[in-house]
């Protein structure tokens, strides 16, 4: 084929791409965890405590020691002599957790012993065989009580409960010193001319990506490596922490994440039963496999959210903000794990929300209970902020009689004044508030469902209207802001075939990389999108990274990747510029041919200057051989996200359900490199903010019981649960990086679940309700509507 | 040890005959005898339906019927309903209308929505958000999953 | 996830499920799986024996015979509910079957196993009880028949002794029935589920069942709300005043996370004027 006669290549970034990554998954070819076979494979099956608190006194293996099939048991006393404490990835002083419990039990489901059998049936006979006798303690379950000290103390040397006692932050708070200076503070809300006081909860939640947990460990003898496969978000991370868990060199450890489903944050921890089978493979030279059962992952598996505020806001009539105050009280239940810590900190950095609000201030504690350990989940932290922000403007509004938008618009930080720099500290990107306000109200109808929501009340029905708005944090790093390290990694190396193979530090579960990287690189070197292809969760293969979590792909995953491309194509340049016998910046890259400017058919394909770098006879001055090279890059600073969410809703007068008719969103992630994979990632987030505000809980009972314990009775949403999504978006581009893209894995989450209570609330006034907690539960609501309160 | 059952199989066109122990689960005589690991498992409930096959006919949660049970019958798992070379026209709106995320309760969900329109070939968007309640997926808030369905019945995937 | 393990026996014909039953300690009938299979899972029902009667064909289908409409008890919700008679004949037994868990547990879950399960939020029971069904259950002694109303005893307790077997359900033809429920959302099963039968001749209402369920232990009827409805005119007055006094003297309402008593006993009412509605509407 002559260049002339060549196919001009479409435009790959910005379109709806089909995903590269479908056709294993919908064939069921896909590898997850729990579909590897090894030969010699043993399965472990762990004894968890029935107790949510209390003294091992003794556990007795020996029936399950001599049961057929099984190779080893161990308690977690004699674990615990080849596995030391689990290290944590935040700096607040934490006490020791072992994999296994050595002494005492601090939840429901805390591992106790480890069985290691020929096959998973035999493996949980004997798990069963095992007798665990544990003097009982009183459980601590409310975190304000555990404050107090009551009823127990989780941790010995944590008095009264405190994981992180008081961190203060915001207006008149020196970060340095941690000084505190009320007198800002103070003044606002003695000349406010509304105070609006409310004692807010964002509840537990359970994760339940729809693949459990799962690790396969193989330590090989002889070649004294270990490869460990984990359903994980971050295999780098992983690797590091198994070898400093084993005492081996990182070069002893491969980490692979296969496929991946799902994450929503419970795969960044990792885990006791990842250590265990680690260490269990090597001391029997044999390869492991543990499957978590999802009655097993209610328990065992990180929980999300569970933290309360104390919300005060002073305003003027008006409707300006003048001031926001919040004491914030985290329950991370019984254990810090990798960011458990830090999660709540988030919430503190973003309670500044779309808002100019001159003081703002927020005290954090956080408090260890007898319960499954919180991290981070879908949003970690920024959800939280966001609800509580959004609750109060809507309290306010409701207090002046205000439009919920006229009182967000008021107080909106102008396009013009960015980067902001908030009182919490945040410096705040870029940002066009009132567009992708008004295109939401704009999409929804905002007056016409005003007068539908009032024509509905009129015939006695029970209907409300809710906004939100909401921005959001992503792009984790710089560095220092993670302890993992805030940058990311990547690879790119034109083959000698002239296809393109690229590796990326981010570890996808989902998310669709795989496709939308391939966009960008194919674009950057004008080749077919086919030629493309994207490597990653092996450390094997792509020799550094940190991970996927934090809407950071897009935005630190894509940019390193690109900047790896930037090396290689310069590098290719010098390569077709000496066949060409041109100047290398005379030239471009299109449709898989590299060309002189100005003589399209001029040019050399792809694949012949790839095969001349390979064996480049001559090669030109000053020019190593191959076409292969990486980068690091981390952010300057953060990306900040924004968006709109309108829901309208009924609630059954009689029996409390509710029932949404209706989701607007509007989202703003900026530069978008696949539409169709933005518009995924939204609704599913949109799903589980809808699913925290209207049907999930976890729940304990006074004793440390988890009552949610199964899909019998903890939700998530059905498909005939939710209702059609409305989808749009503004495009601000972020100056933080050269895509311009924000990220929006967590988005969807954000808006929605303030929006969904703010409806509720609104369908509720005409009941004098003002505030309601989560999740809506139709009993909740419809003693709210018989008057008894919630 | 309880006496083994001899059963005979056949899926996805083939015949399979084992001694299994009675209390193994058709969904680990699927993924561990068979190999055929497309069958995932997502609750232990029976909710999620992840583990969604077909036998004979009509679709079931195979982490809810023993191996045993399923004797004589004729089993389809998603390994059997279309390749990479042919996909089912179900497969196909799946991966034109980005039906799925993590891929993990994708065929479960495929199984359930061909069982759906073989039963209901033009469904409205209502009676295809309760043809796959008994699915659960956290990654798509459904709503492509939805369309999925629709591209496949504007195909007419009866089969 | 894992199952203990049990003896796993096949059963061709009733009398030799029968036989099974009764020569196996500790043995139960698997037909669908869908109510024990999950319990087993959990390790919370660990039988010795199963005796798989799923492929009987004596206790399979939908007939009518001599007026009366007949369940084989192996048959399948979904089969009920898609049931082209049940729609003509008694569109209250289908629309319940339509309200059970979902469509994979609607293709293998059965009557038999959902009556004889007794789970105190079960649809069905509701229904059987207003529609006034009988079942018809075989064991070493022979045949006998039991009422509805005098099968569901306690949680998880029916009359049915170790060795019987649910053959099959039968009742008259009704059109003027219907069936409410409010839905756990996890679960789907019932919180509360009414379901209301009436027979109206002469504008008056001459008998009226209401079946209950999820409310207490075990599905009862509700005698006071039957009185009164019967020689009323089926009006939303009458069904309004009836539907006030559900639930009413009934004790040890159930109370969970997702329900408290005091809750379960509004729903009552809501519910059973929602199934008189319905049950009118068919009139």
């Amino acid at each position: 084929m002559t260049a002339a006669e060549r196919p001009i290549l479409p435009k790959l970034v910005g379109e709806r791409i089909k995903r590269r990554e479908d056709p294993r998954l919908i064939t069921g070819h896909a590898t997850y965890v729990d579909d590897l076979k090894l030969p010699g494979l043993l399965h472990l099956a762990f004894k968890r405590s029935d107790s949510a608190h209390g003294v091992i006194k003794n556990i007795d293996t020996s029936a399950a020691e001599q049961m057929p099939g099984v190779e080893l048991v161990m308690t977690g006393k004699q674990l615990a002599e080849i596995l030391g404490p689990m290290p944590i990835g935040t700096p607040f002083p934490s006490p020791d957790h072992y994999a296994i419990a050595t002494d005492r039990v601090r939840y429901v489901g805390e591992p106790v012993a480890v069985v290691v059998a020929a096959d998973r049936y035999l493996a949980r006979d004997a798990a069963d065989a095992i007798e665990v006798d544990i003097e009982e303690l009183p459980a601590v379950v409310d975190p304000e009580k555990a404050m107090q000290g009551e009823p127990a103390a989780v941790h010995e040397g944590f008095e009264n409960n405190l994981a992180v006692p008081y961190v203060p932050g915001g207006t008149g708070v020196d970060p340095a010193t941690m000084e505190v200076d009320n007198s800002a503070l103070d003044k606002a809300f003695a000349e406010a001319d509304v105070n609006i006081s409310q004692r807010m909860t964002n509840q537990r939640l359970a994760p339940n990506a729809m693949e459990p947990r799962g690790v396969v460990a193989h330590w090989e003898p002889g070649k004294e490596q270990i490869t460990i496969w984990s359903g994980t978000q971050n295999p780098h991370i992983l690797k590091t922490m198994i070898a400093a868990q084993l005492g081996v060199g990182q070069h002893q450890v491969r980490a692979i994440a296969p496929e991946v489903g799902g994450g929503f944050g419970c795969k960044i921890n990792i885990y006791g039963e990842e250590y265990t089978a680690a260490a269990i493979s090597r001391k029997l030279g044999a390869p492991v496999k543990w499957i978590e059962d999802r009655s097993e992952a209610f328990m065992a598996t990180t929980h999300g959210r569970d933290i309360l505020a104390y919300v005060d806001l002073a305003a003027k009539r008006d409707g300006t903000v003048t001031a926001l105050k919040l004491r914030l009280i985290a329950d991370v239940g019984a254990y810090n794990m990798l960011l458990t810590a830090a999660v709540p900190t988030l919430t503190m950095l973003m309670l500044n929300g779309t808002y100019d609000i001159p003081v703002v201030r927020a005290e954090l504690t956080e408090v260890f209970t007898n319960k499954t350990p919180t991290d981070a989940y879908r949003g970690a932290g920024r959800p939280e902020a966001t609800y509580f922000v959004e609750r109060a403007f809507d309290m306010l509004a409701h207090e002046l009689g205000m439009d919920p938008a006229d009182v967000r618009r008021k107080n909106f930080i102008k396009k013009d004044a960015f980067p902001y720099t908030t009182q919490m500290g945040a410096i705040y990107d870029s940002g066009d508030y009132e567009t992708a306000l008004d295109r939401a109200l704009q999409n929804a109808g905002w007056e016409q469902l005003k007068q539908e929501r009032d024509q509905a009340r009129a015939e006695g029905r029970i209907v409300g209207l809710g906004l939100a708005y909401y921005v959001e944090v992503c792009g984790l790093g710089p560095s220092a802001s993670l302890p993992t390290g805030g940058w990311e990694h990547a690879g790119v190396t034109i083959e000698r075939d002239g296809r393109i193979t690229a590796t990326t530090g981010s570890s996808p579960h989902g998310q669709g990389n795989e496709t939308t990287f391939a966009q960008m690189l194919a674009e950057q070197f004008g080749v077919a999108f086919d030629d493309v292809t994207i490597l990653h969760g092996d450390t094997g293969v792509v020799k550094q990274g940190i991970g996927t979590f934090g809407s950071r792909s897009q935005a630190v995953g894509g940019t390193v990747l690109m900047n790896a491309g930037e090396k290689v194509k310069k590098k290719m340049a010098k390569f077709a510029a000496a066949m060409l016998d041109a100047n290398e910046d005379d030239l471009v890259f299109e449709n898989g041919m590299i060309s002189v400017k100005g003589s399209p058919g001029s040019g050399k394909t792809f694949a012949e200057v790839a095969s001349f770098a390979y064996v480049p006879v001559p090669l030109p001055p000053g020019v190593e051989p191959g076409l292969s090279d990486e980068a690091f890059w981390e952010p300057e600073n953060n990306t900040y996200p924004f968006g709109c969410h309108i829901v309208m809703m009924e609630i059954d007068r009689e029996t409390g359900e509710p029932r949404l008719t209706k989701v607007v969103a509007v989202d703003d992630a900026g530069t978008i490199i696949n539409p169709m994979i933005v518009d995924g990632q939204i609704h599913g987030g949109l799903a589980q903010g809808i699913g925290q505000a209207m049907i999930e809980e976890v729940v304990y009972d006074e004793d440390g019981q988890l009552v949610t314990g199964s899909f019998m009775d903890y939700a998530i949403p059905r498909a005939d649960d939710l209702p059609w999504f409305e989808m749009d978006n503004t495009v601000t581009t972020t100056p933080v990086n050269p895509m311009g893209a924000k990220g929006v894995g967590e988005a969807g989450t954000l808006g929605s679940t303030p929006a969904v209570v703010n409806a509720a609330v609104d369908a509720l006034s005409p009941f004098g309700v003002k505030h309601v907690d989560m999740m809506l539960r139709p009993e909740k609501l419809w003693r709210l509507m018989q008057g008894g309160g919630a | 040890m309880s006496e083994k059952a001899t059963v005979s199989i056949t899926v996805n066109g083939k015949v399979h005959e084992e001694e299994v122990e009675p209390r193994l689960l058709l969904v680990h005589f699927l993924r561990e005898h068979l190999g055929l690991t497309g069958t995932h498992v997502g609750c232990d409930t029976s909710q999620c339906g992840a583990c969604t096959v077909h036998i004979d006919g009509a679709s079931a949660k195979s982490c809810t019927v023993f191996a045993a049970q399923a004797d004589g019958s004729e089993v389809t798992t998603i390994e059997g309903v279309g390749s990479q070379d042919n996909l089912h026209p179900m497969q196909e709106g799946f991966w034109e209308e980005h039906g799925l995320q993590c891929g993990y309760c994708t065929p479960g969900m495929i199984m359930s929505a061909i069982n759906l329109l073989n039963e209901n070939p033009k469904p409205t968007e209502k009676e295809i958000r309760e043809g796959i309640a008994g699915n659960l997926c956290r990654c798509t808030g459904y709503q492509h999953i939805v369309k999925a369905v629709q591209y496949a019945a504007e195909k007419g995937v009866v089969r | 996830m894992i199952p203990t393990e049990f003896d796993y026996k096949r059963a061709t014909s009733l009398d030799e499920a029968i036989q099974l039953l009764s020569s196996s300690s500790e043995a139960k009938l698997l037909a669908g799986g869908h109510s024990l299979i999950p319990l087993m899972k959990l390790r919370l029902s660990e039988p010795e024996t199963l005796v798989d009667i799923g492929r009987i064909p004596d206790i399979k289908g939908i007939r009518e015979r001599e007026g009366k409409i007949g369940i084989g008890a192996g048959t399948t919700h979904h089969e009920v509910e898609t049931s082209d008679l049940l729609r003509e004949k008694a569109p209250v037994v289908a629309d319940c079957a339509g309200e059970i868990g979902d469509p994979q547990v609607r293709n293998r879950g059965t009557l038999g196993g959902s009556l004889a399960h007794a789970d105190p939020a079960a649809d069905y029971p509701a229904v059987m009880l207003a529609i006034d069904a009988e079942f018809h259950i075989k064991g070493g002694n022979g045949w006998r028949t039991v009422k509805a109303s005098d099968f569901f005893q306690d949680m998880f307790t029916v009359d049915l002794a170790d060795d019987e077997i649910i053959v099959n359900a039968m009742f008259d033809p009704i059109q003027s029935a219907s069936y409410a429920k409010l839905h756990q959302r996890a679960s789907h099963y019932a919180i509360i589920g009414v379901a209301a039968a009436l027979g109206v001749e002469n504008g008056l209402i001459q008998w009226a069942r209401l079946g209950l369920t999820g409310a207490i232990g075990y599905a009862v009827r509700m005698p006071n709300v039957e009185e009164a409805l019967i020689g009323k005119q089926p009006e939303q007055d009458t069904i309004d005043a009836a539907a006030g006094i559900a639930g009413d003297g009934l004790e040890d309402i159930n109370s969970d996370l997702h329900a408290s008593a005091e809750y379960r006993r509004a729903m009552i009412k809501v519910f059973t004027r929602r199934a008189l509605e319905g049950a009118v509407a068919r009139l």
